[in-house]
């Protein structure tokens, strides 16, 4: 099944990209917090297949732990969006 | 064999959520859309993969691949609201032509352009 999990992890890699593109162009700062959280989850789903690529089961305790940083990084910055601090 | 089969369509199938919101994340027109397109499909996307992943593991990557879904599942919406309120309360406006819903003092609602 590993050819099956590549093929979806180039795709994956590829809509990264394509993320970018709006965090690059976004005309808002919630636009580019929007875009990187959406390239947060894609990139542990990419962590999850490059574990199973390689057979190395660890990887999904840094997916999990990539989703903690995430969420934490996406509230922090909303927190700095909504009142100029981050007291 | 067909367990093969099912997590290969359960795997493209998230990788075509994940595709409509990327297609979302670039035509909408605002952050509220746009949020809107790119949370439930990555929600959704992110649901499949990781399922279809697991019907090629262990018990123990079973385990490791729940606590990671249910963790999306907790943490994706929480923060969709929160950008959703920080883009409010900073002023970002809605694109033209959209509804503003506003909650009276005896608990109706009216829509306003």
């Amino acid at each position: 099944m590993t050819p099956i999990n590549t093929v979806a992890a180039v795709l994956l890699l590829l809509l990264v990209f394509l993320c970018l593109l709006r965090a690059a162009i976004g005309p808002t700062a919630a636009d580019r917090v929007v875009a990187i959280n959406v390239i947060g989850t894609k990139t542990m789903v990419l962590i999850a297949l490059v574990s199973f690529i390689s057979g190395q089961e660890y990887f999904l305790d840094v997916a999990i732990m990539y989703a903690l940083i995430s969420f934490v990084m996406t509230l922090g910055v909303a927190r700095y969006l909504e009142r100029g601090t981050l007291g | 064999m067909i367990l093969n089969y099912l997590s290969a369509l359960m795997i493209f199938a998230g990788v075509f959520f994940f595709a409509v919101g990327v297609l979302g994340l670039l035509r909408f027109p605002d952050v509220y859309t746009r949020l809107h397109a790119t949370t439930k499909c990555d929600t959704l996307g992110a649901g499949l993969i990781l399922t279809g992943l697991a019907l090629q593991g262990s018990l123990t990557v079973i385990v490791k691949l729940a606590i990671i879904v249910l963790l999306i599942w907790i943490t994706n919406p929480t923060a969709a609201h929160v950008i959703s309120r920080a883009a409010l309360k900073s002023g970002i406006p809605q694109t033209k032509g959209s509804f503003t819903m506003e909650v009276n003092k005896d608990g109706g609602e009216t829509l306003s352009r």
